[in-house]
Protein backbone atom coordinates (compact mmCIF):
# COMPACT_ATOMS: atom_id res chain seq x y z
CA UNK A 1 0.00 0.00 0.00
CA UNK A 2 3.02 2.27 0.20
CA UNK A 3 4.23 4.36 3.07
CA UNK A 4 2.94 7.38 4.95
CA UNK A 5 5.07 10.35 5.93
CA UNK A 6 4.35 11.83 9.33
CA UNK A 7 5.46 15.42 9.93
CA UNK A 8 4.99 16.96 13.34
CA UNK A 9 5.38 20.72 13.45
CA UNK A 10 6.63 21.53 16.93
CA UNK A 11 7.14 25.29 16.75
CA UNK A 12 5.65 28.32 15.07
CA UNK A 13 7.54 28.27 11.79
CA UNK A 14 9.54 31.11 10.34
CA UNK A 15 8.62 31.77 6.71
CA UNK A 16 11.85 30.37 5.34
CA UNK A 17 11.45 27.25 7.47
CA UNK A 18 7.90 26.76 6.21
CA UNK A 19 9.01 27.10 2.60
CA UNK A 20 11.82 24.60 3.22
CA UNK A 21 9.32 22.19 4.74
CA UNK A 22 7.21 22.47 1.60
CA UNK A 23 10.14 21.59 -0.68
CA UNK A 24 11.56 18.89 1.63
CA UNK A 25 8.20 17.17 1.97
CA UNK A 26 7.57 16.95 -1.75
CA UNK A 27 11.07 15.54 -2.21
CA UNK A 28 10.45 13.01 0.57
CA UNK A 29 7.20 11.88 -1.07
CA UNK A 30 9.24 10.92 -4.11
CA UNK A 31 12.16 9.44 -2.17
CA UNK A 32 10.04 7.35 0.22
CA UNK A 33 7.52 6.45 -2.46
CA UNK A 34 4.86 7.70 -0.04
CA UNK A 35 1.14 7.43 -0.74
CA UNK A 36 0.14 9.69 2.12
CA UNK A 37 1.39 12.67 4.12
CA UNK A 38 0.21 13.39 7.66
CA UNK A 39 0.96 16.85 9.00
CA UNK A 40 0.45 17.12 12.75
CA UNK A 41 -0.24 20.76 13.68
CA UNK A 42 -1.38 20.12 17.26
CA UNK A 43 1.54 22.15 18.63
CA UNK A 44 0.94 25.08 16.26
CA UNK A 45 -0.84 27.96 17.94
CA UNK A 46 -1.02 30.32 14.94
CA UNK A 47 -1.90 29.55 11.33
CA UNK A 48 -2.05 32.76 9.32
CA UNK A 49 -2.71 33.07 5.59
CA UNK A 50 0.96 32.42 4.80
CA UNK A 51 1.05 29.17 6.77
CA UNK A 52 -2.36 28.23 5.38
CA UNK A 53 -1.04 28.70 1.88
CA UNK A 54 1.95 26.47 2.65
CA UNK A 55 -0.39 23.70 3.87
CA UNK A 56 -2.51 24.07 0.75
CA UNK A 57 0.59 23.99 -1.45
CA UNK A 58 1.87 20.82 0.20
CA UNK A 59 -1.51 19.17 -0.40
CA UNK A 60 -1.66 20.16 -4.08
CA UNK A 61 1.97 19.26 -4.75
CA UNK A 62 1.62 15.88 -3.03
CA UNK A 63 -1.57 15.24 -5.00
CA UNK A 64 0.33 15.70 -8.24
CA UNK A 65 2.88 13.22 -6.87
CA UNK A 66 -0.02 10.78 -6.24
CA UNK A 67 -0.03 11.20 -2.45
CA UNK A 68 -2.88 12.42 -0.24
CA UNK A 69 -2.30 14.97 2.53
CA UNK A 70 -4.14 15.07 5.84
CA UNK A 71 -3.66 17.88 8.35
CA UNK A 72 -4.30 16.53 11.84
CA UNK A 73 -4.75 17.83 15.37
CA UNK A 74 -5.70 21.43 14.66
CA UNK A 75 -6.49 23.39 17.81
CA UNK A 76 -10.13 24.60 17.98
CA UNK A 77 -9.10 28.24 18.38
CA UNK A 78 -6.96 27.96 15.25
CA UNK A 79 -9.84 26.45 13.27
CA UNK A 80 -12.24 29.23 14.33
CA UNK A 81 -9.67 31.89 13.49
CA UNK A 82 -8.92 30.40 10.07
CA UNK A 83 -12.56 30.44 9.05
CA UNK A 84 -13.09 33.99 10.30
CA UNK A 85 -9.98 35.08 8.46
CA UNK A 86 -11.56 33.64 5.32
CA UNK A 87 -9.19 30.72 4.84
CA UNK A 88 -11.18 27.47 5.17
CA UNK A 89 -8.26 25.32 3.85
CA UNK A 90 -10.19 24.03 0.88
CA UNK A 91 -8.70 20.97 -0.77
CA UNK A 92 -6.89 19.86 2.37
CA UNK A 93 -8.17 16.78 4.21
CA UNK A 94 -8.26 17.17 7.98
CA UNK A 95 -8.64 14.75 10.87
CA UNK A 96 -8.91 15.09 14.62
CA UNK A 97 -5.69 13.23 15.45
CA UNK A 98 -2.93 11.11 13.96
CA UNK A 99 -4.82 7.79 14.28
CA UNK A 100 -7.93 9.18 12.59
CA UNK A 101 -5.75 10.79 9.94
CA UNK A 102 -4.07 7.46 9.31
CA UNK A 103 -7.47 5.75 8.93
CA UNK A 104 -8.60 8.46 6.52
CA UNK A 105 -5.47 7.98 4.41
CA UNK A 106 -5.94 4.21 4.36
CA UNK A 107 -9.57 4.47 3.22
CA UNK A 108 -8.69 7.08 0.58
CA UNK A 109 -5.92 4.94 -0.83
CA UNK A 110 -7.99 1.73 -0.65
CA UNK A 111 -10.80 3.53 -2.48
CA UNK A 112 -8.39 4.50 -5.24
CA UNK A 113 -7.17 0.91 -5.44
CA UNK A 114 -10.78 -0.39 -5.51
CA UNK A 115 -11.56 1.97 -8.39
CA UNK A 116 -8.65 0.50 -10.32
CA UNK A 117 -9.88 -3.06 -9.59
CA UNK A 118 -13.33 -2.14 -10.85
CA UNK A 119 -11.94 -1.07 -14.18
CA UNK A 120 -10.04 -4.34 -14.49
CA UNK A 121 -13.04 -6.54 -13.63
CA UNK A 122 -15.15 -4.54 -16.08
CA UNK A 123 -12.65 -5.40 -18.75
CA UNK A 124 -12.84 -9.09 -17.81
CA UNK A 125 -16.63 -9.09 -18.01
CA UNK A 126 -16.45 -7.52 -21.39
CA UNK A 127 -14.13 -10.18 -22.64
CA UNK A 128 -16.23 -13.11 -21.34
CA UNK A 129 -19.39 -11.78 -22.98
CA UNK B 1 -32.40 55.81 31.16
CA UNK B 2 -30.58 59.10 31.00
CA UNK B 3 -28.37 58.07 33.89
CA UNK B 4 -27.30 54.85 32.19
CA UNK B 5 -26.29 56.67 29.03
CA UNK B 6 -24.08 59.00 31.06
CA UNK B 7 -22.44 56.06 32.79
CA UNK B 8 -21.91 54.31 29.47
CA UNK B 9 -20.19 57.37 28.09
CA UNK B 10 -18.04 57.82 31.17
CA UNK B 11 -16.80 54.24 31.14
CA UNK B 12 -15.77 54.17 27.48
CA UNK B 13 -12.76 56.39 28.15
CA UNK B 14 -9.69 54.48 27.13
CA UNK B 15 -6.61 54.59 29.32
CA UNK B 16 -3.23 53.33 28.14
CA UNK B 17 -1.67 51.20 30.87
CA UNK B 18 1.53 50.15 29.15
CA UNK B 19 3.42 50.99 25.96
CA UNK B 20 5.97 49.00 24.04
CA UNK B 21 7.28 49.15 20.50
CA UNK B 22 9.06 46.94 18.05
CA UNK B 23 10.86 47.62 14.78
CA UNK B 24 9.95 45.21 11.98
CA UNK B 25 12.62 45.10 9.31
CA UNK B 26 12.91 41.50 8.21
CA UNK B 27 10.79 38.40 7.84
CA UNK B 28 12.65 36.94 10.87
CA UNK B 29 11.05 39.62 13.07
CA UNK B 30 7.55 38.17 12.56
CA UNK B 31 7.71 35.31 15.07
CA UNK B 32 9.40 37.33 17.90
CA UNK B 33 6.80 40.06 17.34
CA UNK B 34 3.97 37.53 17.61
CA UNK B 35 5.51 36.19 20.80
CA UNK B 36 5.69 39.71 22.27
CA UNK B 37 2.00 40.31 21.49
CA UNK B 38 1.17 36.95 23.04
CA UNK B 39 3.04 37.85 26.25
CA UNK B 40 0.88 40.95 26.72
CA UNK B 41 -2.32 39.10 25.83
CA UNK B 42 -1.52 36.40 28.39
CA UNK B 43 -0.62 39.04 30.98
CA UNK B 44 -4.09 40.62 30.81
CA UNK B 45 -5.75 37.19 30.93
CA UNK B 46 -7.15 37.20 27.39
CA UNK B 47 -8.97 33.99 26.42
CA UNK B 48 -7.12 31.55 24.19
CA UNK B 49 -9.53 32.14 21.31
CA UNK B 50 -9.13 35.92 21.44
CA UNK B 51 -5.36 35.54 21.77
CA UNK B 52 -5.35 33.38 18.66
CA UNK B 53 -7.47 35.89 16.73
CA UNK B 54 -5.31 38.82 17.87
CA UNK B 55 -2.01 37.17 17.06
CA UNK B 56 -3.19 35.81 13.71
CA UNK B 57 -4.47 39.25 12.72
CA UNK B 58 -1.24 40.85 13.96
CA UNK B 59 0.70 38.36 11.89
CA UNK B 60 -1.25 39.29 8.74
CA UNK B 61 -0.69 43.01 9.31
CA UNK B 62 2.99 42.65 10.05
CA UNK B 63 3.44 40.61 6.86
CA UNK B 64 1.61 43.31 4.88
CA UNK B 65 3.92 45.88 6.40
CA UNK B 66 7.00 43.90 5.34
CA UNK B 67 5.68 43.13 1.89
CA UNK B 68 4.23 46.45 0.84
CA UNK B 69 5.74 48.96 3.26
CA UNK B 70 9.29 47.56 3.44
CA UNK B 71 8.91 47.14 7.19
CA UNK B 72 8.07 49.66 9.86
CA UNK B 73 7.27 50.07 13.50
CA UNK B 74 4.58 48.55 15.70
CA UNK B 75 3.35 50.06 18.96
CA UNK B 76 1.92 47.55 21.41
CA UNK B 77 -0.33 49.09 24.07
CA UNK B 78 -2.21 47.60 26.97
CA UNK B 79 -5.52 49.44 27.34
CA UNK B 80 -8.35 49.69 29.80
CA UNK B 81 -11.80 51.07 29.08
CA UNK B 82 -12.86 50.80 32.72
CA UNK B 83 -14.79 47.55 32.21
CA UNK B 84 -12.08 45.41 30.69
CA UNK B 85 -8.57 45.52 29.36
CA UNK B 86 -7.37 44.98 25.83
CA UNK B 87 -4.47 45.26 23.45
CA UNK B 88 -4.01 47.98 20.86
CA UNK B 89 -1.52 47.52 18.04
CA UNK B 90 -0.48 50.39 15.79
CA UNK B 91 1.35 49.41 12.61
CA UNK B 92 3.19 52.30 10.97
CA UNK B 93 5.12 52.11 7.72
CA UNK B 94 6.65 54.62 5.34
CA UNK B 95 5.80 52.58 2.28
CA UNK B 96 4.05 53.61 -0.93
CA UNK B 97 0.65 53.88 0.76
CA UNK B 98 -2.67 52.51 -0.49
CA UNK B 99 -4.39 54.43 -3.29
CA UNK B 100 -7.85 52.92 -2.82
CA UNK B 101 -8.53 51.74 0.73
CA UNK B 102 -12.07 50.55 -0.06
CA UNK B 103 -10.66 48.28 -2.74
CA UNK B 104 -7.89 47.02 -0.43
CA UNK B 105 -10.52 46.13 2.18
CA UNK B 106 -12.35 43.78 -0.22
CA UNK B 107 -11.90 40.04 0.16
CA UNK B 108 -9.70 38.68 -2.58
CA UNK B 109 -8.21 41.96 -3.74
CA UNK B 110 -4.44 41.88 -3.96
CA UNK B 111 -1.65 43.64 -5.79
CA UNK B 112 0.79 40.93 -4.73
CA UNK B 113 0.85 37.17 -5.06
CA UNK B 114 -1.14 36.57 -1.89
CA UNK B 115 -4.80 35.71 -1.55
CA UNK B 116 -5.85 39.21 -0.55
CA UNK B 117 -7.25 38.16 2.82
CA UNK B 118 -4.92 40.20 5.02
CA UNK B 119 -6.87 43.41 5.57
CA UNK B 120 -10.53 42.27 5.37
CA UNK B 121 -9.76 39.04 7.26
CA UNK B 122 -7.95 40.91 10.00
CA UNK B 123 -10.82 43.35 10.40
CA UNK B 124 -13.11 40.39 11.11
CA UNK B 125 -10.74 39.08 13.78
CA UNK B 126 -10.44 42.38 15.68
CA UNK B 127 -12.89 44.46 17.72
CA UNK B 128 -11.72 47.72 16.25
CA UNK B 129 -9.90 48.34 13.01
CA UNK B 130 -8.78 51.62 11.52
CA UNK B 131 -6.61 52.33 8.52
CA UNK B 132 -5.13 55.61 7.36
CA UNK B 133 -2.98 55.76 4.27
CA UNK B 134 -1.41 58.46 2.15
CA UNK B 135 0.11 57.66 -1.22
CA UNK B 136 3.86 58.23 -1.12
CA UNK B 137 3.91 58.67 2.65
CA UNK B 138 2.85 55.41 4.23
CA UNK B 139 0.11 53.52 6.00
CA UNK B 140 -0.98 53.29 9.63
CA UNK B 141 -3.26 50.48 10.75
CA UNK B 142 -4.66 50.53 14.28
CA UNK B 143 -6.44 47.54 15.79
CA UNK B 144 -7.90 46.78 19.22
CA UNK B 145 -8.78 43.40 20.69
CA UNK B 146 -10.57 43.45 24.03
CA UNK B 147 -9.97 40.70 26.55
CA UNK B 148 -13.52 39.36 26.22
CA UNK B 149 -14.41 41.11 22.99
Amino acid sequence: MGQFLLVTIQVDLYDQLAENLEADLVNMVKKANARGVLIDVSAVSIIDSFMGRILGNIASMSKIMDAETVVVGMQPAVAITLVELGLPLKGVYTALNVEKGMELLKTRILLDAADDDDYESDDDDYRTE
Amino acid sequence: MRLTTTIMRATTTIIVLNKDSMIIAREQDVVPFRNRVKEYAVKIGMSLLNQTKLITGASELVRNMLKYGKGGKVLIEVLSNGRESGIRLIFQDQGPGIADIDQAMQDGFTTGRSMGLGLPGTRRLMNEFNIISEVGKGTTVTVIKWKNG
